[in-house]
């Protein structure tokens, strides 16, 4: 039987909504699901992963090392911990936390990593998605502990129904000190976060300055939607980095995605196509985003957007 | 200090791939292929910091097939000093990639490694991660900003939350995100100069790497298509088809 190791995902003491996406897809693999949450102090984020339906156990890692998540120092933790818990899988949410820590996790152990897994056929195969989610492949690993990030628009977070037992460990690991935490400048934001969001509104290079993304951020409200951006967008300075959305961006799945003044390249839509509802509005009929809109409309974004606002 | 930086040939991110037929893979043969573009970031911030007098070498590194030379050449048009290409025709894991970047990292002894991070045509996202656990070093993944200071660099990350920075004593390894530089177009004398420069052929075997056990592909298959939607006139007919699908009330 499998024994799965997820390592949580978590920030400001609050576990991140990503770890319930990864419990989903451990119970696909099956088998006995333990959550290792590394903090400095781990309290209140083990007992929000304690609830999550599905868990049998939750790992309390406290080291004042782990205040913030360095791989480097994560690393060797998290393989002595794979270790003494006799890990079948490791996994990790296919966040930049995850994605940042499992290769490195993956590469001690001499072990192939899986990125993005999307779905589960066995134990030891899945599928995931290369070249911008234009292809799937379905993949079988060798033998030897599974190391992989889950994508996590393909999972279903679990409920917050179960009451699993929280322990405190410790692990033995000799931790370096070549790697240290600086600063971190994380954008502060009333709105529906991008991933989880039940509706996000996305806007483009059409926008044309910081400033006029304001429309948008109007229509969003009146949505009550995350806001997103293209890549041209973030690279032009209207909207920070966390908001790109695509193939080197985050991949999201909301119920209702509204792309404005986007051109639809594949690197974008890598990130969009988990979305039930696809709506596109942008001036030119040739936009490859009404290619995959299941509701378009031609117009000029300057017009439509305060009409939609004024109106819902 | 020596700055290795890595390179890989990859279908060029404009192109529509392909499946084949029989679910083997992606038409490769006859494809327009280039520098996987985050590799050619990577090949800019070493050029940056040679100009600064911060870096005194750059070494491009390959690791692929006959065809990968014209990759190598890039590399050092854009400014690379030397190349190494470890030949290889068959595919490439990132496991086995990171061993063999680690065998000429122990060889080399460079300040600071530079990969993109992520190759855009099996994005893994894993090679320099892999690296940096196997030398033991830092990792400084997704950066968006490096400043090297001595012995140590400074690095911003673009994180899901926003931008953390980290301090790393070199050498350390470092993967780059789109916005850390944007590559410099190369003109006609560098490329005529890439030409006469240095690139050394070698195996993976000849560099006493052990090929890690690999992921086994099953098959590859075409994502489910999108079925095609409607095209609606104003911003009422656009409210009146959201209610009409119950996304707005
Ligand atoms: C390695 C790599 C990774 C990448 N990763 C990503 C990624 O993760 N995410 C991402 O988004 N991109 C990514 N890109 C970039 C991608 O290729 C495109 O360049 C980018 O998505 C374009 O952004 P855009 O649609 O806002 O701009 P454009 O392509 O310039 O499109 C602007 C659109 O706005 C429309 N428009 C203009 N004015 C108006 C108006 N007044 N009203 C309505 N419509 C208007 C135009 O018709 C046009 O369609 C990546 C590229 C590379 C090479
Ligand atoms: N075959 C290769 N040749 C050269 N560099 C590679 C190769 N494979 C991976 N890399 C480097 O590792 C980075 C990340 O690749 P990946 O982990 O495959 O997404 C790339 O941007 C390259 O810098």
């Amino acid at each position: 039987m499998s024994k799965i190791l997820i390592v949580a995902d978590h920030a400001d003491g609050k576990l991140n909504a990503a770890t319930a996406k990864v419990v989903a897809c451990a119970a696909k693999i099956g088998g006995e699901i333990e959550v290792a949450v590394f903090a400095a102090d781990g309290s209140s984020v083990a007992a929000a992963a304690a609830k999550l339906a599905g868990v049998t156990k939750v790992l309390q890692v406290d080291n004042a090392a782990n205040a913030h998540p360095i791989a480097a120092t994560l690393a060797p933790q998290v393989e002595a911990l794979a270790k003494v818990r006799g890990a079948t899988h490791v996994l990790g949410a296919g966040s930049t936390f995850g994605k940042d820590l499992m290769p490195r996790i993956a590469a001690h152990l001499g072990v192939p990593q899986v990125s993005d897994i999307m779905a589960v056929h066995s134990a030891t195969s899945f599928d995931r998605p290369i070249y911008a989610g234009n292809a799937i492949c379905t993949v079988e690993v060798p033998a030897g502990t599974v190391v992989g990030t889950v994508r996590l628009a393909s999972f279903t977070a679990v409920a917050s129904s179960g009451s699993a037992a929280v322990e405190k460990v410790a692990v033995t690991a000799s931790l370096p000190s070549h790697t240290r935490f600086v600063s971190l400048a994380a954008q502060k934001s009333e709105r529906p976060e991008l991933q989880s969001a039940a509706r996000v509104v996305s806007g483009g290079r059409a926008f044309g300055s910081a400033d006029n993304f304001k429309i948008l951020y109007a229509f969003a409200d009146k949505l009550k939607a995350g806001v997103g951006a293209s890549r041209a967008a973030v690279d032009s300075g209207y909207v920070p980095n966390d908001m790109q959305v695509g193939q080197t961006g985050k991949i999201i799945a909301p119920e209702l995605y509204v792309a404005v003044g986007i051109s639809g390249a594949i690197q974008h839509l890598a990130g969009i196509k988990d979305a039930r509802t696809i709506v596109a509005i942008n001036k030119d009929p040739e936009a490859p985003i009404f290619e995959v809109a299941d509701i378009g409309l031609v117009g000029d974004l300057f017009q439509i957007l305060p009409e939609l606002t004024g109106k819902l | 200090m020596k700055a290795l930086v890595s390179v890989k040939r990859v279908i060029d991110y404009n192109v529509r791939i392909q499946i084949k037929p029989d679910g083997s893979g992606v038409i490769t043969d006859g494809i327009k292929h280039s520098m996987n573009p985050f590799d050619e970031i990577a090949m800019e911030e070493a050029v940056r910091l040679k100009e600064k007098g911060q870096v005194t070498e750059i070494i491009a590194v390959t690791l692929g097939g006959a065809k990968c030379e014209e990759t190598l050449r890039t590399a050092l048009a854009f400014g690379a000093d030397r190349a190494i290409h470890v030949k290889e025709e068959g595919e490439i894991q990132p496991l086995t990639a990171a061993r063999v970047l680690a065998a000429l990292f122990k060889k080399e002894a460079p300040g600071l490694f530079l990969l993109g991070k992520q190759a855009i045509d099996d994005d893994a996202n894993q090679t320099g991660q892999m690296l940096a656990a196997l030398v033991d070093r830092p990792q400084a993944t997704f950066a968006s900003k490096v400043e090297v200071d001595g012995q140590k660099a400074t690095v911003t990350r673009e994180v899901d939350a926003g931008l953390e920075t980290l301090e790393v004593d070199l050498p350390a390894i470092v993967t780059t995100d789109l916005r850390l530089n944007e590559p410099r177009y190369l003109k006609l004398p560098d490329i005529m100069k890439a030409k006469k420069k240095p690139v050394e052929t070698v195996s993976i075997a000849g560099l006493g790497v052990q090929v890690a056990p690999a992921v086994k592909l099953v098959k590859t298959a075409a994502p489910p298509t999108r079925s095609k939607g409607v095209m609606v006139k104003t911003a009422d007919e656009l409210i009146a088809a959201l209610k009409a699908k119950g996304l707005v009330s």
